[in-house]
């Protein structure tokens, strides 16, 4: 397997603290086609309810991949990077991101799996805020090729 | 530009009810765009002899390019962002998006989205909306997006949504 199956379990330390601006909401959202006021308009976002703008749903993989990328740079687990396929992606959001959140996330590594000469990784990712709650869970499943595939 | 900021009534949704319909052109500029405010750089998403000499058919979009851009279509249905509480998806064929320049870079293929309620829990008032997300099969450097036959890129699409 091209995977060490014994980084399954293990969990990587937390990246820096991401700071969630209104421009890198209001560029995400145009880059994914993203129409909703929400995304990019301070009064409209106020009107809902909002302390600030509101990230697409999707905006958590920014954090997500930087996180994940401790274990990507872990010899040790031997992911090598241009041979992974992204095979399936979750995010549960405990609360939405705001513009002006300072957000840290760790990867765990949950399952570590055989897949022919391959592996199937899994990570899961907690995101929290600076006054330590939960934001988002990511769970990402990467597939790494094998020689032959 | 839509401006409904609104979340779904519950009771006003059935199961198998279509909410929202999208087609989303892509373009090789669109794959830059997504590689800056991602963060995610991997040349396959840009550069194509790169992609060719990994076994790429040609530069492929970001998997997190299509999710988003099919989960966008949800959050302007559902009204508020912050109503669309779990996103998942399987990223099941690669979107090729060849290069197309003139005078200018120009939309190669299209993203087809449609979102269906799937399943409605009315203890936590959400709704379960279900994606169809389908690209044409570019595989073939002589095919084209208008006759090459629609690939399902995504399955077990879902989003959660919550709703008034």
């Amino acid at each position: 397997m091209s995977v060490n199956p014994d980084v399954a379990g293990r969990t990587y330390p937390s990246i820096p603290p991401y700071q969630v601006s209104r421009e890198a909401i209001r560029a995400f959202a145009q880059a994914v086609g993203g129409e909703n006021p929400i995304h990019q308009d301070l009064e409209a976002a106020r009107a809902a309810g909002h302390a600030d703008l509101v990230a697409p749903p999707t905006f958590a993989i920014i954090v997500a991949q930087k996180a994940e990328a401790a274990v990507v740079a872990d010899g040790e687990a031997g992911i090598d990077f241009s041979r992974v396929v992204h095979a399936d992606q979750r995010f549960t959001h405990h609360r939405a991101i705001v513009a002006g959140d300072n957000l840290t996330a760790a990867t765990t590594v949950d399952t570590v799996r055989a897949v022919g000469t391959g592996a199937m990784v899994t990570f899961r990712t907690e995101i929290i805020d600076d006054d330590g709650q939960a934001v988002s869970t990511a769970l990402s499943s990467l597939l790494v090729r094998g020689e032959d595939q | 530009m839509s401006t409904n900021t609104t979340r779904p009534e519950f009771e006003a949704l059935e199961k198998g009810q279509e909410v929202a319909t999208r087609t989303v052109e892509l373009s090789r500029a669109d794959l830059v765009r997504y590689a800056a405010v991602s963060g995610d750089f991997n040349p396959i998403h840009w550069n194509q002899d790169f992609a060719t000499s990994v076994g790429l058919p040609n530069v492929i979009a970001h998997g997190m390019l299509t999710m988003g851009a099919a989960m966008q279509v949800v959050v302007d249905w559902a009204g508020d962002p912050s109503a669309v509480i779990d996103v998942q998806t399987r990223f099941t064929k690669p979107v090729v998006v060849p290069n197309q320049f003139d005078t200018e870079v120009r939309a190669s293929t299209a993203l087809t989205v449609s979102a269906k309620v799937a399943a409605l829990d009315p203890e936590a008032r959400t709704a379960r909306v279900d994606l169809t997300v389908t690209a044409p099969d570019l595989t073939d450097p002589e095919a084209t997006a208008d006759s090459a036959a629609a690939l399902k890129v995504l399955v077990k699409a879902q989003a959660v949504v919550a709703c008034a």
